[in-house]
């Protein structure tokens, strides 16, 4: 009796070497005819985008080919489906890969102690810093957080623990409402909202807090509520059971239960909001010169600062623009920073399972 | 330390839907008592309402007593949450609080609620209740890992000894050993005899042998049909129930006839 199993027919399959060569076939091809067009004249500047979506697309396509004819139609379409996802990834990476070399080969030019050493005060042309946008940027972020964090926990655990019927039905619809605000909307709201107690004309840095607390809290009130749901029931029947109150068992079992992916949300927002641009140029305005106190006067913060050192080009075009990309890259390396931290005391914070 | 318990026609409902029809049953003190039935027949329900766990989920409620030592659970001026410190519960399936060592989910209960104890106080606390789940030899040298990281038999275990620290009157029991292998369940089968010198013990259970060497009484559960609620068949001595059932559908049940 021959069964499948005891008759095997030799796989005959292709090696990863074999892959390797044909990638590397594919860029050698993609990127030598991108080269020609240049040569050619036909363009003037090698076009990197175009030549390594061409060199996926002749890879994605060899691979078929040639795994069609040696392995079969169901190697071949497995090759296929894994070539299509991996080259849909690598297309979403490039614009970040691109922005971030733009910023940081850019940026690298003022990224020197004077920038973060001074303000722009009296400082036309070459020189001068963004120490007062870094300050600024940071004092207002910190204060959105401060308003927004508290704000958007509560209202979560409102959602997931207590509410039921009406009013927590309505409290998601609002949130989901406030998340599609356009930011330069929250802007005129803070702007029209301290306009009515400090007359019109008001600029602080404060209001821009506030401003940004309105984008923020429903970034925070989604993801928190998120992560209380995936809380198994099975830890607040087991904290009731103890004949812990309600409250108690919320604030003990169910938030450090989720702290980790609530930490994670907070940063989802905090970066959310911290490139905002628009809002901050209408409530807090511009400053060239250091400003420490939120509660009066304008405020420097450093979108609003990349913003207007191109906008506002001197004499000297170049010291401009090199101190608007230099700040651009300390947003970036803020975030980053902020990210990481963020990472490591979720770490430290979550539940430790054996899993 | 142990209760008397006494239910009084009580039935209970989610909603419209009637989940468990008048149920009048007393369960002595320092006694184990099992609950067994078919699945949906309210046994888990039931025994939700005798430390009003069910009031946790959505919609349900209650009509009829339930007195423990003559005291009404379901009085008005009754609070939920000493009911709950009277009246511990281990569930179906082990939850240890994944946030917390081991030594911390035994005080969970203490901690929760505030109470300041010495370290002294704590540390044979943390003792006396893993030695009365006799869990202690097992655990003793790795008292602030997470309690998570223990078998399932032991997380059970640990959860039973969360459950004695606070020193409740009666203990419930949800089907504790269903997540287990037959030798951790044995080890909570002793551990339940041992338990039953200083507590009332109820046990849903489906296992039927389990019934039969853990109980002094065992109440038999049965519905009509889907959408009818759950009955209280019969009520009896574990031996009685065991050997000389008086209702037909008992025997049907216990001989493994339906169900």
């Amino acid at each position: 009796m021959t069964t499948l199993l005891s008759t095997p027919t030799p796989a005959r399959k292709l090696s990863r070497g074999t892959m390797w060569s044909v990638l590397a076939l594919s860029v050698l091809l993609s990127f030598g005819f991108f080269s020609l067009l240049v040569l050619g004249g036909a363009s003037t500047d090698f076009n990197i985008v175009g030549a390594v979506l061409l060199a996926a697309i002749i890879y994605v396509a060899l691979s078929f080919v040639m795994s069609r004819i040696v392995e079969g139609r169901r190697k071949a379409t497995d090759r296929l489906a894994t070539g299509l996802v991996t080259s849909a990834f690598v297309v979403a990476l490039l614009p970040l890969i691109s922005l971030v070399y733009t910023a940081v080969s850019n940026g690298l030019n003022r990224f020197d102690g004077d920038f973060f050493n001074s303000s722009m005060r009296n400082v036309v042309g070459q020189g001068g810093g963004g120490l007062h946008a870094i300050i600024g940027t940071l004092e207002i972020t910190a204060a959105a957080t401060l308003i927004s964090v508290p704000i958007g926990i509560m209202t979560a655990v409102y959602l997931v623990e207590y509410g039921t019927g009406r009013l927590s039905r309505a409290i998601t619809v609002l949130v989901d409402v406030m998340t599609g605000i356009p930011s330069i909307v929250a802007g005129l709201f803070a702007f029209a909202l301290f306009a009515l107690f400090f007359g019109p004309g008001i600029r602080f840095g404060i209001g821009g807090a506030v401003a940004l607390s309105v984008l923020m809290i429903p970034v925070v009130v989604r993801s928190t509520e998120e992560m209380l749901k995936i809380v198994p029931n099975e830890l607040r029947e087991a904290s009731l059971a103890l004949g812990v109150p309600k409250w108690a068992t919320v604030v003990k079992v169910v938030l450090p239960t989720a702290i980790g992916g609530i930490i994670t949300g907070v940063m989802i927002a905090i970066s959310r909001i911290i490139g905002e641009t628009a809002p901050l140029l209408i409530i807090c305005g511009m400053s060239t010169s250091m400003n420490y106190n939120l509660f009066s006067d304008r405020m420097a913060t450093l979108p609003v600062f990349v913003y207007t050192q191109y906008s506002n080009q001197g004499t000297d075009t170049q010291a401009y623009l090199d101190r608007a990309w230099t700040g651009a890259l300390v947003l970036i390396l803020i975030v980053m920073v902020l990210n990481i931290l963020a990472r490591i005391l979720s770490k430290v914070l979550a539940p430790k399972g054996t899993r | 330390m142990s209760k008397r318990i006494e239910v009084r026609d009580l039935n209970v409902f989610y909603g419209s839907f009637q989940a468990v029809a008048d149920v009048s049953l007393t369960i002595e003190p320092k006694t184990v008592t099992a609950f067994i039935g078919p699945s949906g027949c309210g046994k888990s329900t039931f025994l939700r309402t005798l430390n009003r766990m069910h009031e946790v989920i959505p919609g349900a409620r209650v009509e009829g007593e339930v007195l423990i030592d003559g005291e009404n659970l379901y009085a008005p001026n009754t609070d939920p949450v000493e009911v709950r410190r009277q009246v511990g519960m281990v569930f179906q399936r082990p939850n240890p609080f994944p946030t917390m060592s081991i030594r911390d989910n035994v005080l969970a209960g203490v901690k929760l609620n505030n109470k300041k104890l010495s370290k002294s106080e704590s540390d044979e606390l943390v003792k006396r209740s893993l030695q009365g789940a006799n869990l202690w030899k097992e655990v003793k040298d790795r008292l602030d890992k997470p309690g998570s990281g223990l078998s399932g038999g032991q997380q059970q275990r640990l959860c039973i000894a969360r459950a004695i620290a606070v020193a409740p009157d009666v203990l419930l029991m949800d089907e504790p050993c269903s997540a287990l292998d037959p030798i951790s369940t044995l080890a909570i089968e002793d551990l339940i005899d041992e338990l039953k010198n200083d507590y009332t013990i109820v046990i849903v259970t489906h296992n039927m042998q389990q019934a039969s060497r853990v109980s002094d009484k065992t109440a038999f559960f049965n519905i009509d049909g889907t959408g009818l609620p759950g009955r209280l068949i019969e009520y009896g001595d574990t031996t009685t129930i065991f050997e000389r059932p008086t209702v037909q559908a008992t025997e049907d049940y216990i001989s493994g006839r339906f169900g």
